[in-house]
């Protein structure tokens, strides 16, 4: 665990420098035609949290629009590297989306990305429709989203995410496959047990300071 | 909350982040996230990095009707969930599990199996098993040892082993070599969700006289 207990090892907690790349790195260029304008946090792309709370709040079908064009691709992409055919990946992501256009109300975006909480409700659907598995979900915070959230939570949890998907981007090819594959259900326990012994150099750092956000995000409420 | 010493491990965190663990992993995990901070947001960190993997992934081109498709879905739908929050509402059993033992402790269908203790087998996927145990306060339980993992949530009371004092919210995490013999705490009755990952064998009723861990 992160927890203070364990050592962790901190040789790769340098922060890198952020790459001066344009947000989606292996994206397509659809989403710059995009007639959305999202609000931008800086140059790196459209708001997508901003996005969502305007679905949340004002039901706002061309937002919906335009994140869809953004997302449905990629949970279509992670639905068929996941073991679903063309087919199967099709209808999920139709379900997924809906998903996301019904739920939107439980989106915090001092908590979550808008695409950290678009793959959790992309992988559960995986494991009910692939796995047919019912997935237990820990007991909320007694607290929910809050109308306003805390611009300083909310900014720097999107900036955490963005420093993640960098680091991601910024690993050796291997280890970079290896975290995918985890993620899309590829890695049998026992071969996530071994992947996370490994040094996975700027990742876990990174992983261990949104945890701290999380973690400060949590106890200020 | 109780300060909890004995947390989830990297592993465990990230196979339940990535969806690729049997459903009673889950459900132990998921009920000790429920109760520890500390784990829920490593979880939600992990998940950062499954919405790292979702958005920098090579995206796949849609059949034509599929946004036309999802907006009929959309439109069609009733009025949106409201936020449905799962609080609390057991002071034993948290939330994911009170889905698992119909809604409420008293409803549990206990088993003995010998010395007072008791057992209720949770219905899941078989490819591993979820059970609750009951424990009286100080009972010693037999040498055990097991097949392969063995995951115990602490949900009342507390027991001591070799590896250390495990009271409410503290998970013990189990490989096959370990053997153990957990000492319920004198001062109350002890109530735990065990998961192993072996499948449940049953070989008869005289199984029951058996040391109930031992399957
Ligand atoms: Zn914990």
């Amino acid at each position: 665990m992160f927890g203070a207990t364990e050592p962790l090892d901190t040789r790769d907690a340098t922060p890198i420098a952020a790459p001066a790349i344009n947000g989606h790195v292996r994206g397509d260029d659809r989403d710059k035609a995009k007639p959305v304008s999202a609000g931008t946090a800086d140059d790196s792309g459209p708001d997508w949290a901003a996005v969502l709370i305007r679905i949340r709040d004002h039901r706002d079908e061309a937002s919906f629009v335009a994140l869809f064009r953004h997302f449905a691709p990629r949970v279509k992409a992670f639905l068929m590297r996941s073991g679903a055919d063309a087919a199967q990946a099709e209808e999920c992501v139709q379900d997924v989306m809906a998903t996301v256009w019904q739920k939107a109300a439980q989106f915090d975006p001092a908590r979550a990305s808008a695409a950290t909480w678009i793959f959790t409700i992309a992988r559960n659907r995986r494991i009910d429709a692939l796995r047919k598995q019912k997935r237990p979900e820990p007991e909320d915070l007694p607290w929910g989203p809050e109308a306003e959230p805390d611009q300083e939570d909310r900014l720097g949890l999107q900036q955490e995410t963005e420093h993640l998907e960098e680091a991601l981007a910024s690993l050796p090819a291997k280890q970079r496959e290896l975290i995918e594959k985890a993620y899309f259900g590829d890695l049998t326990h026992s071969e996530i047990a071994e992947a996370t012994g490994l040094p996975l150099g700027t990742i876990k750092s990174r992983i261990r300071l949104a945890l701290q956000r999380l973690r400060h995000a949590m106890d200020r409420k | 909350m109780t300060t909890i010493r004995h947390h989830l491990t990297d592993d465990l965190i990230m196979g339940y982040s990535a969806g690729t663990l049997p459903e009673a992993v889950n459900l132990i995990i998921a009920s000790h996230v429920s109760l520890c901070d500390d784990c829920r947001a490593a979880v939600e960190a992990h998940d950062a990095l499954g919405g790292a993997v979702l958005d920098t992934t090579k995206a796949e081109t849609l059949d034509d009707g599929c946004l036309d498709a999802t907006l009929a879905m959309i439109r069609a739908m009733n009025a949106p969930a409201p936020r449905d929050i799962k609080v609390p509402q057991d002071p034993v059993a948290p939330a994911p599990l009170l889905d698992y033992i119909g809604g409420s402790l008293d409803a549990v269908k206990w088993r003995p199996v010998g010395m007072g203790v008791k057992q209720a087998i949770l219905k899941t996927s078989p490819d591993a098993t979820a059970r609750l145990l009951y424990i009286p306060a100080g009972t010693a339980m037999p040498d055990h040892g097991h097949r392969g993992l063995e995951l115990t949530l602490v949900l009342q009371g507390a027991f001591q082993d070799d590896e250390g004092y495990f009271a409410r919210g503290d998970i013990e995490i189990a490989d096959a070599d370990l053997q153990h013999t957990p000492v319920a705490d004198i001062s109350q009755d002890c109530i735990c969700l065990a998961v192993t990952d072996a499948p449940l064998r049953l070989k008869g009723l005289a199984r029951l006289a058996q040391p109930f861990l031992n399957i």
